[in-house]
């Protein structure tokens, strides 16, 4: 083995991230590593790398036992890093930046015609013929990993991380990068591939380690395990909690459309998703990480434009520029990120909860502090969100109670679609139930939901029909009769023929 | 390494509560010492010609730096409110003199103290415009006007002096309703009007909510760009105003002079006054206060033999006490 990590522990704060989690890789091969958000996978990599330290553990890199202090100390022990937004400065040279920090020298200058003949040289074994003396902000961003590799190269990498490369390449650049991978494999060189499209993982990987929840739950060679079975290693977990939580309708007619996407695309992230939203119902939108879920429903809340297909509202065709134009028609998101794109942290409960309702609430301009302080009160009730006062800052409240006040954000404007990516993301399990609880008495009052998430008992749980993505595609619609555990599977590991292999056979 | 890296964050917990006392009363206890020191070792301090001096000199910056805190509170800064107040310093003369087109003496009065305001709130709006429609970082973008303004004034002006005698105008500056300046009631209803708007009104909740978190912000269907254009339009029409105010005190007009460093004097009061220049807040009593605080400063070590140059040095200091007071405050 080049690489053999064992037994890795660490912590943050006391929550384990690492428990006892391993990874091996040998000389020559690429390694896949899957596992869902939060499962591991970075900070493993980040303790190879040195970026974080091990609690506890060993790791054996070439022989050797090592301890990276730094990513700076593991690159020079041999390990390089190829991240998604790749780290090259783009306004200088290709031949620059691939002998960034390590110049080639004469009488103390630099030595410019050396650097040219070694960076084309390097490049043309990748069958890559550029100038390289064009600032590499220049070239795509396919050409830029390239850029990338070939650094690593030059500097004796023997294990290459890879995280996420393709997830900004299209087709055509995608087969270029496992060209390069496949030469890298012949010259020994080790990789370990970081992804979500399965179908490339079959496509170059030779292994594959899963994580969940902090630990290795499986090992094998890619031949020897079929897509359904990794995704379940993937997302299983004991399925509990919410069991019996299901529509109190079984079957009843179809619901009207509210809403509805047809062959809706925008960019690489999303290529092709049909999509329907009925009134009363609660949709659920399924995929693996990377399958385009989130980016789905900005557009449909016109946080992102589509530049494919059409939308449609009530009937009515639409093309939303901004989400205030969504929430007009009366959507509302609630964002999977609550920190980043959803409370404001230094407000109060009081104004996080009214910000969309702020202009229905003007008198002559001024906010109607009676009106407000009246719905307040009612959705902290109604949601039984704990807090000292409705004047609290909402960043000094739980997750949950975070979750509650920005469901009620919306809730407030007495919305005709709620759509809620990943509602009970950090959430413990009783805010959890009560939320989910909520979106389905909602839905019973005739709300539409679209609810996003990457729990398979949680969509089991409420959803009344289950759209699934794969790569940006919506790959099956299944009504709540169809739904289970097994044909969200099969419809997430996405076994279908057009589609396999896109970029040539296994190696 | 990692054992004295985890062992800091608890020591600095223990120290946060002064800091956060500081960070919210700071500003008022500096003004409190700042008095107590002056009526103990300042001659004549408490008297109405003191007073009066201070209030005076203290009003246009306090006018400016109240538009500035509503951009500081968007995220932005305003670098252009110094030049734009020489622009309307510049025009508001010619206005009343009769130099642009020939006008009856009051109505060249009224349009004198209504035009440069207007065209200042224009120049502002290009401002906001060049932020939101180019999303030109803001400093680099009100930097433009912050060079091209005073150029503009000069050229307005053909680099002249403008001395003028026009009582009526200058009433704004001179003038007095029951005892009290006119540019300090001035002062006092625009920090009013500003306070209200920040508490009261919507787009006074909308400027806190764009600038705490602008993405959040756009996904609750604030009109982000609409709220931008607002508060350079503000800013700047507010520097209008002050413009007026400071050539109106000295019967002349210096395209060089008017509002030089106003903006440096302004981004003081809004950070002694305790918003944070990352925005999200908006102090406005604060602003006034460090308004005062900087006023008072200046004054004491002006009174009591100091030269100005030296003032510059203590203005920095407590520019630099109260930024590092609030970020480790905000950490807490």
């Amino acid at each position: 083995m080049l690489l053999s990590m064992q037994n890795i522990s660490k912590s943050f704060a006391g929550i384990p991230a690492l428990r006892e989690a391993s990874l091996e890789i040998a000389p020559g091969e690429a390694m896949a590593l899957v596992g869902q958000n939060g499962a591991g996978k970075s900070t493993l990599v980040k303790i190879l790398t040195g970026a974080y330290t091990r609690d506890s553990g060993t790791i054996r890199f070439g022989g050797r036992d090592v301890a990276f202090g730094s990513p700076a100390e593991s690159q020079a022990g041999g390990i390089a890093t190829i991240y998604q937004e790749i780290n090259l400065a783009p306004q200088r040279s290709v031949a620059e930046n691939i002998y960034l920090s390590r110049e080639p020298r004469r009488f103390g200058f630099l030595d410019r015609a050396a650097m040219r003949e070694g960076a084309r040289k390097v490049l043309k074994t990748f069958n890559l013929d550029i100038d390289v003396d064009l600032p590499v902000a220049r070239f795509s961003a396919a050409t830029r990993q390239m850029v990338a590799i070939a650094r690593s190269v030059t500097q004796n990498a023997r294990l290459l991380i890879m995280d996420e490369p393709t997830s900004s390449l299209d087709e055509r650049e995608v087969v270029v990068l496992f060209e390069t991978i496949r030469t890298l494999k012949k010259r020994g060189v080790a990789i370990l591939f970081i992804g979500h499209r399965l179908d490339e993982l079959y496509a170059i990987c030779e292994r594959v380690t899963i994580m969940r929840d902090g630990q290795t739950v499986a090992v094998s060679d890619m031949a020897a395990m079929p897509k359904m079975e990794l995704v379940r290693h993937m997302l299983d977990r004991e399925l509990a909690a919410f069991q019996a939580m299901a529509s109190s309708k079984v079957e009843g007619p179809e619901k009207p459309v509210r809403m509805e996407a047809d062959a809706i695309g925008s960019g690489v992230r999303v290529r092709d998703v049909d999509l329907t939203i009925r009134q009363g119902e609660i949709s659920g939108l399924a995929g693996l990480l990377g399958s385009g879920r989130s980016e789905t429903a900005r557009i449909l809340f016109g946080d992102d434009r589509f530049d494919k297909g059409s939308l449609r509202f009530e009937g009515q065709e639409r093309r939303y520029r901004e989400p205030a134009d969504a929430i007009a028609d009366g959507i509302g998101l609630v964002s999977e990120d609550r920190k980043v794109d959803g409370i404001i942290p230094d407000m109060s409960i009081r104004e996080n909860m009214t910000l969309a309702l702020l202009p229905r609430l003007r008198k002559a301009g001024i906010v109607d502090r009676a009106r407000q302080e009246e719905i307040v009160r009612h959705f902290i009730k109604a949601l039984g969100v704990k807090c000292a006062s409705p004047d609290q800052p909402i960043k000094e409240l739980s997750g949950g109670n975070q979750q509650k006040v920005l469901l009620a954000r919306w809730l407030c404007t007495d919305p005709k679609v709620l759509i809620v990516d990943e509602p009970t993301r950090g959430i413990d399990i009783g805010a959890k139930a009560e939320i989910l609880k909520l979106l389905r008495s909602l839905a019973d009052e005739g709300l539409s939901v679209l609810m996003i998430s990457s729990e398979l008992e949680e969509l089991l749980a409420a959803a009344d029909r289950v759209t699934v993505l794969s790569d940006g595609r919506s790959v099956a619609e299944l009504p709540r009769a169809a739904l289970s555990e097994a044909s969200l599977l099969a419809a997430m590991a996405h076994q279908d023929a057009e589609h396999q292999n896109p970029a040539g056979n296994v190696s | 390494m990692t054992v004295s890296a985890s062992s800091s964050p608890g020591a600095a917990t223990a120290s946060m509560s002064p800091l956060v006392f500081l960070s919210r009363y700071g500003t008022f206890l500096a003004f409190l010492a700042l008095i107590l020191f002056n009526v103990f070792m300042t001659r004549n301090f408490l008297s109405w010609q003191t007073l009066n001096v201070n209030l005076t000199q203290v009003a246009p910056i306090v006018i400016v730096a109240i538009g500035m805190t509503l951009v500081i509170a968007t995220g932005g800064i305003d670098l252009s409110v110094g030049s734009l107040m020489a622009i309307a310093g510049a025009i508001a003369p010619m206005i009343f003199m009769g130099k642009l087109f020939p006008v009856d003496p009051v109505l060249g009065v009224a349009l004198a103290l209504v035009i440069p305001i207007l065209i200042a709130g224009m120049l502002g709006w290009f401002n906001g415009f060049l932020v939101t429609n180019f999303r030109i970082q803001p400093i680099v973008a009100t930097l433009v006007l912050f060079i091209a303004g005073r150029g503009i004034a000069q050229v307005i002006t053909n680099g002249n002096l403008q001395v003028f005698k026009n009582p009526e105008f200058q009433f704004i500056a001179m003038g007095r309703i029951g005892g009290i300046p006119v540019q300090v009631i001035l002062m006092l209803a625009v920090a009013a009007l500003a306070f209200a708007l920040i508490r009261q009104t919507v787009i006074g909740r909308q400027i806190i909510a764009v600038g705490g978190n602008e993405k959040a912000a756009r996904l609750t269907g604030i009109p982000v760009r609409r709220v931008k254009l607002f508060v350079y339009i503000v800013s700047g029409a507010l520097a209008g105003l002050a413009g007026l105010i400071v050539i109106a005190r000295n019967s002349a007009s210096d395209a060089n002079l008017v509002g030089f460093g106003m903006e440096l004097d302004a981004i003081a009061a809004v950070a002694v006054g305790g918003s944070l220049l990352t925005g999200g807040r908006a102090n406005i009593i604060g602003t006034v206060l460090g308004a005062f605080v900087i006023q008072l400063v200046r004054y004491t070590l002006l009174a009591n033999g100091v030269p100005d140059a030296a003032a510059l040095v203590v203005k920095a200091g407590l520019i630099v006490a109260a930024v590092f007071i609030q970020q480790r405050a905000s950490k807490a």
